[in-house]
């Protein structure tokens, strides 16, 4: 008890801190963690966004398998479809993106964006808590690890003369910035109001165990509801199109000053679609919209510093190849991760594709995972940051030496 | 012992503030020994007295605060005379820039760009909660706040101490106490300036001393502190044939005597009259407290002021009190503490408080004989309550309050608040203001107060923004294990388990039936 005591006060002055120091007003220049090379010969100055979806991104619905014979037959009537009012946007011949992020198709197009497919970390089974701590630890399974990936990259780095504190968005770090390198918090204004799928979930719960208060909880969300007036007016939650919009272009803000953080993490919420998940329109159409808008927000805030930017959009796991009785998908294995920004070696969709044949589905269910994440995190920060394939290796992602960084994903 | 989960969630739930997170192991030991856990904090009274450094006592408290208000009504008094305008309201000179205050101006550039354009829909969900703005980015640029006055200071430390007790002690079931008879001896902090100022040290003085001692000591301590006695206009009041009320126009008032009577003791219904109240009212004039000036004793003490005493006997409830003095209204008290209504009254709003809405009419009755034969001790009462079965069989139906939901979720999170806002703001929130009930009948106690549409839907929101700030670094899996282990329905434990983010799942934990029924 008291050992926790004593981690939950050092908690919140930690917060505090961390506000302190980004209300402070001096700058950033705290810290030692910048790259040699930034602002070096070639002015190269690089930044890292990574953008953390959870809930578990039904990848084949947000870069989908046109070309493979079985894709339309497993995802039935939310698989996109080339032709048609919503036709989704082609990549390439197989692959088509999905037709409301008409931004990353244009970075895309420009060479600025690309697409990993049959991707996941090692975490094989299906609790978003356990697959949110392997893809926010680094580590290969789930465990009692207090430190992300991220955190540990950035004490990898070289020290440079100038300094630096990574940007975690939102009322706390996300595990994959926590750590012993030290962070800036940020978040906008909007508190979040619970998330209509929360009050779904509550609701659904309540119907099974308690009518009273199932009964309360509706009348109350048709109050707020009616007093609010529009019901497709965005929430300020994270889940809110908006809202995304919102805390990307303060974080894009934040990190294009000179002094800036030249590394941000960020997370949505949202992403499990169990019931009526939505095709080429829906809801995850209205989040991958929020996502995409998102993407556009950090391309025009940054500015300049565009150029030497890399966002990597990734999440715990996929969703079932087949859609369920619901109109929606399940907990899944493979899925996708975009990459998006001026340092992206883009133009692309890289999969070693395994095919959704039934035999190759994975346990009969899933895409089946061709590519480590890991790879492709280690790759990017390889090129991106110039750490050296042990420490990525050895600290960074322990115990990975097999998994090689991926080549070349930044140009 | 065998282990029984679901009399672990009587005894944590029920009884208490709910499980400690961290490794307090409350599960274990409460569903070892259920009525031994509830029990235990009652064998120490001295556990019950809340005593922390730099609390003081009311009569210090009293002079603070009537010597803060005659510098306020003194500067009021010179700034009209020199028709020049008015200072800023209650002495809060504003500076404009607080030490430590600085901000970089770009960084407030982005945060006024990224406020929302309208106004939020509801003020209320800024205003607080245990996930307050406060590690928010600040909105707009403003004025650092005006330091605090006095009584808001004191109002926060007493709140900061009661708020931190309930957080780590250790079931519960003496600090519900408290709250219980703080609630049934209400007095309300909006009152004004000493209300804010005593609502504190009232609660540490004439309630808990007595909460496993006499009902009726407890009834004279509160009816003779002076937050009462301001909190019910008693020190207004003075006798028609006294001194005082013969010399100036003014006489009685029957406030603090009709709420002793119905509110108290007996009850509505317990048998009184007007005739008992305005013989009651006349009794207990001349109780008030010292001034700032002290002429009848040490400012801000209990005194009894003879010169405004209506002389003479009087008939209450068919009896005649004729002692002098403040002896005449402690006969009264000490009478109807032991009257049979009273005993009627207090085991029937014990037992709905702890087990139903509608509580076991045998229970009840066998509370109410407990409390007579050992002539109203509290103590007593609350082991009678921990001993019947009904306490334990009865289900879980009553919602929590919101301080006990605010608190159950300090603990369950191992949150000791070293200030006290979010708590303060989250019970502004939800409707129930830290000692500032709407009236003197203080809180309501039932299901339909708390488990109302808004107030739930406000409830999800408080832990949809608790859960976005403390669920980093957290398995809300293990959580429901504190909170109810193998008594958790397979609902619950499937709707947390496959929430998709741990932000969701202590959301959904929180408002589960198992953390939000007791």
């Amino acid at each position: 008890m008291e050992t926790t005591m004593d981690c939950c006060d050092d908690m919140r002055s930690l917060v505090t801190s961390r506000r302190a120091v980004l209300l402070g007003g001096a700058s950033f220049a705290a810290w030692a963690y910048l790259p040699k090379f930034a602002r070096g010969a070639d002015g190269r100055d690089p930044r890292l966004v990574i953008v953390i979806l959870r809930g578990a991104l039904d990848g084949l619905a947000t870069v989908a398998p046109i070309g493979d014979p079985d894709y339309a037959g497993l995802h039935g009537s939310i698989a996109l479809s080339s032709s048609g009012p919503n036709a989704a946007l082609p990549l390439d011949n197989f692959f088509s993106l999905h037709p409301v992020m008409s931004e990353f198709s244009r970075m895309y197009r420009e060479k600025k964006a690309a697409v990993i497919h049959a991707v996941a970390t090692p975490y094989r089974d299906r609790s978003h808590f356990d697959g949110q701590d392997v893809l926010e630890s680094g580590f290969a399974g789930p465990g009692r690890v207090q430190s992300g990936w991220l955190n540990r990259a950035l004490e990898g780095l070289p020290r440079g003369e100038r300094v630096t504190s990574a940007l975690a968005v939102g009322p706390t770090t996300p595990l994959v910035l926590r750590g012993t390198a030290p962070t800036v918090g940020w978040a906008p204004v909007a508190l979040p109001q619970a998330a209509e799928d929360t009050a779904m979930r509550l609701l659904e719960l309540y119907q099974h165990r308690d009518a009273a208060l199932a009964s309360a909880l509706k009348q109350g969300l048709a109050l707020d509801k009616a007093a609010r007036g529009d019901d497709m007016k965005p929430k300020p939650g994270a889940g809110g199109v908006a809202a995304m919009r919102l805390v990307a272009r303060g974080a894009a803000k934040l990190m294009a000053a000179d002094d800036g953080p030249r590394i941000g993490a960020l997370a949505f919420d949202g992403w499990d679609t169990h019931a009526n998940e939505g095709g080429a329109v829906g809801r995850l159409a209205q989040l991958l919209s929020g996502l995409d808008g998102a993407l556009a927000e950090f391309e025009r805030g940054l500015g300049p510093r565009w150029r030497d930017t890399v966002i990597v959009v990734a999440t715990e796991f996929g969703r079932t190849a087949r859609i369920n009785g619901t109109q929606g998908t399940d907990h899944g294995t493979g899925t996708v991760a975009l990459l998006a920004g001026g340092a992206v070696n883009g133009g692309r969709v890289i999969a070693d594709w395994p095919g959704l044949k039934a035999t190759s589905l994975y346990q009969g269910r899933d895409l089946a995972p061709t590519t480590d994440l890991r790879a492709v995190m280690k790759g990017m920060l390889k090129d991106q940051f110039g750490l050296a394939e042990r420490v990525l290796a050895e600290s960074v992602f322990p115990d990975s030496a097999a998994v090689k960084p991926m080549q070349g994903l930044v140009s | 012992m065998a282990r029984d989960s679901q009399a672990a969630l009587v005894a944590l739930n029920r009884f208490g503030f709910g499980a400690r997170g961290g490794a307090s192991g409350d599960f274990l030991n409460a569903a070892s020994d259920p009525r031994g856990f509830v029990k235990a904090e009652l064998g120490r009274s001295n556990g019950v007295l809340l005593e922390v450094p730099g609390l003081q006592s009311t009569p210090a408290l009293g002079k603070a605060v009537f010597d803060y208000q005659f510098e306020i009504q003194q500067a009021r008094d010179a700034a009209a005379k020199s028709a020049a305008p008015p200072a800023a309201g209650e002495g809060t000179s504003p500076r404009p820039e607080a030490k430590g205050q600085r901000r970089n101006p770009s960084l407030n550039g982005i945060a006024m760009e990224m406020a929302p354009k309208e106004p939020q829909a509801r003020p209320a969900e800024n205003s607080g909660a245990m996930a307050s703005a406060e590690t928010m980015q600040p909105n707009v640029p403003k004025l650092s706040p005006p330091p605090l006055n006095i009584i808001q200071k004191t109002f926060r430390a007493e709140a900061l101490a009661r708020l931190q007790r309930a957080v780590i002690t250790d079931g519960g079931f003496a600090e519900r106490l408290v709250v219980f008879w703080s609630n049934h001896f209400c007095i309300s902090a909006s009152k004004g300036g000493p209300a804010r100022m005593w609502a504190g040290s009232f609660e540490r003085e004439a309630i808990r001393p007595h909460v496993l001692g006499r009902f009726g000591d407890m009834l004279r301590a509160v009816e003779q502190h002076p937050a009462m006695l301001f909190f019910l206009d008693n020190q207004q009041s003075l006798g028609p044939d006294s001194r005082a009320g013969k010399n100036r126009n003014r006489g009685l008032n029957e406030n603090l005597a009709r709420e002793i009577l119905e509110l108290h003791t007996l009850g509505v219904g317990g048998g009184y009259s007007q005739d008992d109240v305005t013989a009651l009212a006349n009794i207990i004039t001349g109780w008030t407290y010292a001034g700032r000036l002290g002429r009848l004793g040490a400012p801000g003490s209990f005194v009894f002021n003879a010169n405004a005493h209506q002389p003479g006997a009087q008939r209450v409830m068919g009896k005649i009190y004729d002692a002098p003095g403040v002896a005449q209204g402690e006969a009264v008290l000490a009478d109807i503490a032991r009257h049979p209504s009273t005993a009627k009254f207090i085991a029937a709003k014990f037992a709905r408080h702890f087990v139903a809405d509608d509580p076991p009419p045998a229970l009840v009755a066998r509370l109410a004989d407990v409390f007579t034969r050992t002539d109203g001790d509290l103590k007593a009462l609350a082991v009678a309550l921990v001993d019947s079965d009904e306490a334990w069989k009865a289900p879980l139906s009553k919602m929590r309050s919101p301080y006990e939901f605010l608190i159950a979720a300090g603990r369950l999170l191992v949150q000791i608040p070293n200030d006290p806002g979010r708590y303060l703001g989250g019970l502004n929130v939800l409707g129930q203001p830290l000692w500032s009930p709407a009236g003197p009948n203080g809180f309501p106690d039932g299901n339909a107060a708390w488990a109302s549409p808004e107030g739930m839907k406000l409830r999800l929101d408080i832990s949809a923004q608790i859960a976005s700030r403390l669920a980093e670094g957290i398995d809300p899996r293990d959580l429901l294990e504190l909170v109810a282990a193998d008594a958790a329905s397979p609902e619950t434990r499937r709707t947390i388990e496959r929430a998709e983010s741990r932000q969701q799942a202590l959301a959904l934990l929180l408002m589960s039936p198992e953390f939000q029924r007791r």
